[in-house]
């Protein structure tokens, strides 16, 4: 056994290394979901573990594609209202009598074409994304109520809804784990192992420069907004299936709960800065203190609080860690030149 | 006669580099103090301690011989120190008056912004100044001179008798240094004391009395200016003599790369002809706002342009599209390295790859190191000083972030490589680094383009030289044809 690796030096340098942002969130994921599995009755079930996942999927997709979005410093604040109109359509389709084979890819690639709009007003126009995906946030919304109105459709077949809720094999691993992993490793790559993925961040912290080094910044962003688009439409089909009902307000508010999770995750909303396993994390912790809260017969206006101090505090302590080290890295130095 | 203000054996490290270490020197009333030194050297740090954005680790400030302690910029400000930085922030929307009283405006009897004395204050700061600037007009638009002066009547209405100029002649002609020295000079013959920072000798020898020179975050001496040659003071700096500031070698000249044919643009640039020869350094010369960087930025995509050709190695180029002048072997080493050059946030291999990375990536992946490999290894090649490749590239000094810009196209294994102001703001030690790199490149047979303002790299690197004036080309000069005064006249139209 060598006693070089645990001494103190090189125990703080991996103290160090834990205190980035991404470190503390892993940390804590893990502290909150011992904590409940131990403290919080029917936590750590395995019934319980399936409901988790099917609660945390439709964040934890349309995390995807907005972590890069807000890599690149935009954002989409459409995508729930995209989820809403797709369920629609989904409900319209159904009843004038497409077949749900031939429903599923139209309605992703519908989901595209939104998402293509928001990318055009953003980049072809050069709008402000707030304001753009705020109004089509209103307008998808809108639209989804002009396809379904009030009602709801509710005759989807068993084979579709019963695969979404399902587990694989009959065990406590739901099915809709098979997509999250599929995409969750397609954006991680993409984001983090490819040349479009290293774009992302230099247009992210200097679009400028990312122009001089022969980036094609309107252009990538515009992809960006297709595939949120994309994929919020799936999340949407999901969705329907998932509660075996189309509405117009399915998922509406999910925006706020995915930005949340995002920016928890250690992205910055000003761009250029932040990594997938960070998000990753910060939606189970977002997910896990909901579902834990919940179990404790907590009020869905509890939970709002609860999402709401998360955000804050996910701007707010990044700073007060990075203020506290430096003052404490300026103590020491006066200290070394009293003495 | 009792100092101004005087820094007491201050030190100051960012992690884990001493950016200065125990410097001392003094500031006394109605003197002009250059303070210079290499990139790198400390001075920034100091510019900025000085101006309360940063707090010594150790030492004091004693101002009027008492200690104070800044915890912030208001608390520079309130002890009379105001600093012109090179690139002025004003608010552009506001007016020039607005600009001047920000925080301090002239209240009328109601608690009303009063703008009748607040434009008369401005008027009154100006006539003082000697300069016409309207008070009421926006602060958009102005040039960046004016913007200076603007600044220097804000820290005037302060009573601020500390004035601290960082690099403040760097984006400034000629005619438009001389109106600043004329000001600064009047203010210092008012009994104030002006800290003068810059890379050009011939400034510093006309505006200041002494001079600190700093060397590796320590002070290295304070002296009379007079009693210093430049050669003096570059060896201090650098401590060791200098071969030679602009190392031409022989390069044989070779086919036409670039071919530049009636290029126009409404407004910024008519008319534009040449041609560059492998191995040829030609230099874009001119007053600032010539359109030189305009021109180049246009045949190169990021800009577009109305009219013209662009032929590059026997093929025209589609206009507005930089991804294909990379790939056709074009690289620009623009003149705004922060905006421009380098995302500062990122860390150095990231933006020495950044233009390489699609060409780097296996299966459209990049895995394995591969861009660390060539990160390193072209950082090695020019010598560049850094901690490690992973740290963002805004914590390396001016001269080593700019041979990062150079690493970066030079990775792309460019045939015309474009630089514009290649040595703005780097110190004397790297700038010589910067033109011996160029000039082996271009005996190696590559053509270079560059842009400059400074009239000794022009006529020290270049086999010829363009000069444009107004945005369009006043002259076409021989290295044999070219002098200051030949230059200098074709850029201000004066024959």
């Amino acid at each position: 056994m060598s006693d070089a690796s645990v001494s103190p030096r090189s125990f703080r340098g991996g103290l160090g290394k834990l205190a980035s942002w991404d470190g503390i969130i892993i940390l804590l994921t893990v502290v909150v979901i011992v904590a409940a599995s131990l403290g919080v009755p029917n936590f750590g079930t395995s019934r319980n573990f399936t409901f988790l996942i099917l609660d945390l999927m439709p964040i934890v997709l349309v995390a995807l594609p907005m972590t890069l979005i807000i890599v690149t410093g935009e954002i989409d604040l459409s995508v729930a209202s995209i989820l809403g109109l797709a369920s629609s359509l989904m409900g319209w389709f159904w009843n004038n009598g497409l077949s749900i084979e031939t429903i599923i890819p139209l309605v992703i690639v519908i989901g595209a074409v939104l998402g293509a709009i928001n990318g055009f007003l953003v980049n072809a126009l050069g709008l402000p994304s707030l304001a753009v995906t705020i109004g089509t946030l209103a307008l998808y919304r809108g639209l989804a109520f002009v396809v379904l109105g009030d009602g709801a459709v509710a005759d989807f077949p068993f084979d579709y809804t019963g695969w979404v809720t399902g587990t694989i094999g009959g065990g406590s691993v739901p099915n809709v784990l098979i997509p999250i992993v599929a995409l969750a490793i397609v954006f991680g790559i993409v984001l983090h192992a490819t040349p479009f993925g290293r774009s992302l961040y230099a247009i992210g912290a200097n679009d400028q420069a990312a122009h001089f080094a022969g980036i094609r910044v309107a252009r990538t962003k515009f992809w960006l907004y297709v595939a949120s688009g994309a994929v919020a439409a799936l999340v949407g089909i999901l969705w329907t299936l998932r509660y075996s009902s189309a509405r117009a307000d399915n998922g509406s508010g999910l925006e706020l709960a995915v930005v949340a999770a995002v920016l928890l995750g250690g992205v910055s909303i000003f761009g250029g800065k932040g990594n997938l396993p960070g998000v990753l994390a910060g939606v189970v912790l977002l997910a896990a203190l909901q579902n834990a809260l919940r179990l404790q017969d907590v009020s869905g206006q509890a939970l709002n609080i609860v999402t709401g101090t998360l955000l804050v505090l996910s701007v707010l302590l990044p700073n007060i860690v990075s203020s506290i080290r430096t003052s404490r890295q300026r103590r020491k130095l006066r200290q070394a030149a009293t003495s | 006669m009792s100092a101004l203000l005087q820094v007491r054996d201050v030190s100051k490290s960012f992690g884990a580099v001493a950016a200065v270490q125990g410097v001392s020197f003094a500031l006394e009333p109605g003197e002009a103090h250059a303070l210079v030194g290499e990139n790198g050297a400390g001075k920034s740090t100091i510019v900025k301690m000085l101006a309360g954005v940063h707090r010594p680790d150790t030492g004091t400030l004693l101002v009027d011989g008492e200690e104070v302690t800044f915890t912030g910029p208001a608390d520079a400000k309130a002890a009379g120190i105001a600093v012109i930085y090179q690139e002025p922030t004003l608010f552009p929307d506001l007016s020039v008056a607005e600009n001047i009283a920000m925080g301090n405006q002239p209240l009328t009897r109601l608690r009303q912004i009063d703008r009748r004395t607040m434009n008369a204050n401005a008027t009154r700061l100006f006539a003082r100044l000697g300069v016409q600037i309207d008070p009421t007009r926006p602060a958009r638009g102005l040039s960046i001179a004016d913007q200076q002066l603007v600044e220097i009547a804000k820290a005037l209405s302060s009573q601020a008798r500390v004035l601290i100029m960082d690099e403040p002649t760097a984006a400034l002609s000629g005619v438009e240094v001389d109106r600043l020295f004329a000001v600064t000079r009047a203010l210092r013959d008012e009994g104030a004391a002006i800290m003068f920072i810059s890379h050009r000798f011939e400034e510093i020898t006309a505006l200041c009395q002494r001079v600190t020179i700093m060397r590796d975050g320590k002070h290295v001496c304070t002296e009379p200016v007079s009693d210093l040659s430049v050669d003096d003071m570059i060896r201090r700096m650098v401590g060791r003599d200098l071969s030679a500031l602009y190392p031409k070698q022989d390069a044989t000249i070779g086919e036409t790369v670039l071919r530049v044919e009636g290029l126009n643009r409404a407004g910024v640039f008519r008319d534009i002809s040449f041609e560059v020869k492998a191995g040829e350094i030609v230099a874009l010369a001119g007053l600032v706002g010539a359109g030189r960087s305009e021109v180049m930025q246009a045949v190169f995509g990021v800009d577009k342009y109305d009219s013209g050709t662009v032929t590059f190695l026997g093929k025209k180029l589609k206009g507005g599209n930089p991804r294909a002048s990379m790939a056709a072997g074009m690289g620009l080493v623009p003149e705004d390295r922060r905006q421009q050059g380098l995302v500062m946030e990122l860390s150095i291999e990231r933006n020495v790859t950044l233009p390489r990375s699609r060409a780097l990536a296996k299966l459209g992946l990049l895995f394995g190191g591969s861009e660390r490999r060539e990160a390193a290894e072209w950082t090695k090649q020019l010598q560049t000083k850094f901690g490690r490749l992973s740290d963002p590239v805004g914590t390396l000094s001016g001269g080593n972030q700019q041979k990062v810009v150079l690493a970066k196209w030079l990775a792309t294994s460019p045939k015309l490589l474009i630089v514009d102001e290649p040595t703005r703001g780097i110190d004397v030690g790297t700038k010589a680094e910067v033109h011996r790199l160029l000039s082996s490149l271009a005996a190696r047979g590559l053509a270079v383009v560059m842009v400059s303002s400074e009239l000794p790299e022009v006529l020290g690197m270049a086999d010829r030289i363009v000069v444009l004036r107004e945005g369009h080309i006043a002259a076409q000069l021989t290295r044999e044809e070219a002098t200051e005064e030949s230059v200098m006249y074709a850029a201000m139209g004066q024959s």
